[in-house]
């Protein structure tokens, strides 16, 4: 095996998610093919040679050569706002992947599977609810998803379509909308206690978002008596 | 610096890793010499990337590994103490 | 050549006589840290020096505060790439701490809070080249920057200012610290751009 090879990426398409998050879409020729929770390295390069490298997590299951990155601007960043409104559609960058080979679903995976997303960590998660959708054979799967408030919502087309075997939680932090009876708070153990029971003895977590919130949330559900082994966690800044 | 927070995990290693490694490290299980807790590369508290990124253990912080890259090459040391492997990257 | 990434600058970068080879001048601080920011009461903070033979020397933070201080102006350079200029701080020139310890070692293990190491010849502590400091731009120093104390070594590349620093050990041997262990080099002068082991 050789090392992982930098490949050109051509900006296809970009759509925005929230107000700052993007959808960038490109066509990577020669891509292998990648499972739901990889990521790739972004690499970018000035005029005079200076390069920057960041990861981002696949927002969807392999298809060909296109790739899907979720993209948050971070206000003063050196990466992330230049890829977010800046990089013109057909500009090319270089990325490297796929890579990770344990914040992964399997395909095929037939016992309970829970999601647990913080804000823009919900991008590996939602390939994996893309993943599940799309395949005939498949376990039960929840994915309890954090934000801010509804403005904060990626992904709105994917949460309006159910389907079979899938089950999301909405956890409004700051702001609720009309209707939603939990309130605007923190995660919680009580949001946690029945998904934590469903996992059984053979289910896997999956918890990513800023590292506060993964550190919490992986606590909470190792408080609730699931086993540190079986929970997953990416942290990202 | 806005781009890093004060610590990501071994998830982030799998690109810097691949250019030396033949394997997918993020999955490789450890055991912490100083408080015993085992779990994969994946795990491990990772700060940096500059000037060099170091993975310690999540329950106790003791160094696991660390990686410094420059153009053409990556130095990888394993273990808490001194003493570098310099692996041609270019 | 393909152009990757049309339009991306990164940050500015820009030649000036004092900037060292492959260096860029920056107005922010950026904090590079290895581990978790230790927390570190000034109640309980001591800064020893331990010679060679074994005598160790100890400060409190009051007798540290009560010794000579001087404010000291400098540039200071990181191994990342980014200097900045005229920084402001305060301090205890490391000869101060010397003058007090007996010793025939040639260099010095620097050690901070929290595990950290570096190494250098024990000449370059001496005569106004290094300082022990609690301030920055007049304010006490911040933990994320090393506070409550970090060494000041501004002639060499800054890995060597050890943040959170709690004493010096005097040896004969120069012992690689945190990052001349793992590739750097170990003595950084950022004019020779002595950055790791080959340079």
């Amino acid at each position: 095996m050789r090392p992982v090879p930098w490949r050109p990426a051509r900006l296809l398409a970009r759509s925005p998610q929230t107000p700052t998050a993007r959808t960038l879409v490109f066509s990577v020729p020669g891509w292998p093919g990648h499972l739901p929770g990889q990521h790739v390295d972004v690499r970018l390069t000035a005029a005079d040679g200076y390069r920057a490298v960041r990861s981002y997590s696949l927002a969807a299951p392999a298809d060909g050569e296109r790739v899907e990155l979720g993209v948050q601007s971070v206000p003063g960043g050196e990466v992330s706002p230049y890829l977010a409104d800046v990089l013109p559609v057909d500009a090319l960058v270089e990325v490297r992947g796929p890579l990770g080979n344990w914040f992964v679903l399997r395909p095929g995976t037939l016992a309970p599977v829970l999601l647990v997303a913080g804000g823009a960590g919900v991008v590996p998660l939602v390939s994996m609810v893309r993943a599940h959708r799309a395949a005939a054979l498949r376990g039960p799967l929840r994915l309890l998803y954090s934000v801010r408030g509804p403005d904060d919502l990626w992904y709105r087309e994917q949460w309006a379509d159910r389907h079979a075997d899938f089950d999301l939680a909405l956890l409004y932090t700051r702001v609720a909308p009309p209707g939603d009876r939990r309130g605007p708070e923190r995660i919680t153990a009580r949001d946690l206690a029945a998904a934590a029971a469903a996992l059984g003895p053979d289910g896997t977590a999956y918890v990513c978002g800023p590292t506060g919130f993964v550190e919490s949330a992986a606590d909470l559900l190792t408080g609730l008596g699931v086993d540190p082994a079986t929970v997953r966690t990416e942290r990202f800044g | 610096m806005a781009d890093t927070a004060a610590h990501l995990d071994g998830n982030s290693l799998a690109g810097p890793l691949s250019e030396i490694l033949a394997v997918e490290p993020t999955a490789a299980w450890w055991r912490c010499p100083e408080c015993a807790r085992s779990g994969p590369l994946a795990e491990l508290h990772v700060y940096g990337p500059e000037p060099g990124l170091t993975a310690r253990c999540p329950g106790c912080a003791y160094i696991a590994l660390r990686l410094v890259r420059e153009d053409g090459y990556a130095w990888l040391t394993m273990g808490s103490a001194a003493g570098a492997f310099r692996f041609p990257t270019a | 050549m393909t152009s990757f990434s049309p339009g991306f600058q990164g940050r500015g970068r820009r030649p000036a006589d004092r900037l060292p080879p492959g260096q860029y001048p920056t107005e922010q601080f950026p904090v590079l840290s290895a581990g978790p920011t230790p927390k570190v009461p000034t109640a309980t903070w001591e800064f020893t020096v331990t010679t060679e033979r074994g005598a160790t020397h100890r400060w409190s933070w009051e007798q540290m505060m009560a010794l000579p201080q001087e404010d000291t102006v400098h540039d200071i350079h990181c191994v990342t790439r980014w200097t900045k200029f005229d920084t402001h701080w305060r301090g205890v020139p490391l000869d101060v701490f010397l003058a007090e310890v007996d010793t025939s070692a040639d260099f010095a293990v620097v050690a901070g809070h929290g595990g950290y190491t570096t190494n250098l010849p024990l000449q370059d502590l001496r005569d106004g080249r290094a300082w022990l400091v609690h301030s920055y731009d007049g304010y006490p120093l911040s933990p994320e920057h090393g506070g409550p104390a970090r060494l000041l070594v501004p002639h060499l590349y800054f890995w060597k200012s050890a943040k959170w620093v709690r004493g010096l050990r005097l040896t004969h041997e120069d012992e690689p610290g945190f990052w001349e262990g793992a590739g750097y080099h170990d003595y950084g002068d950022p004019w020779r751009e002595q950055r790791t082991w080959g340079d």
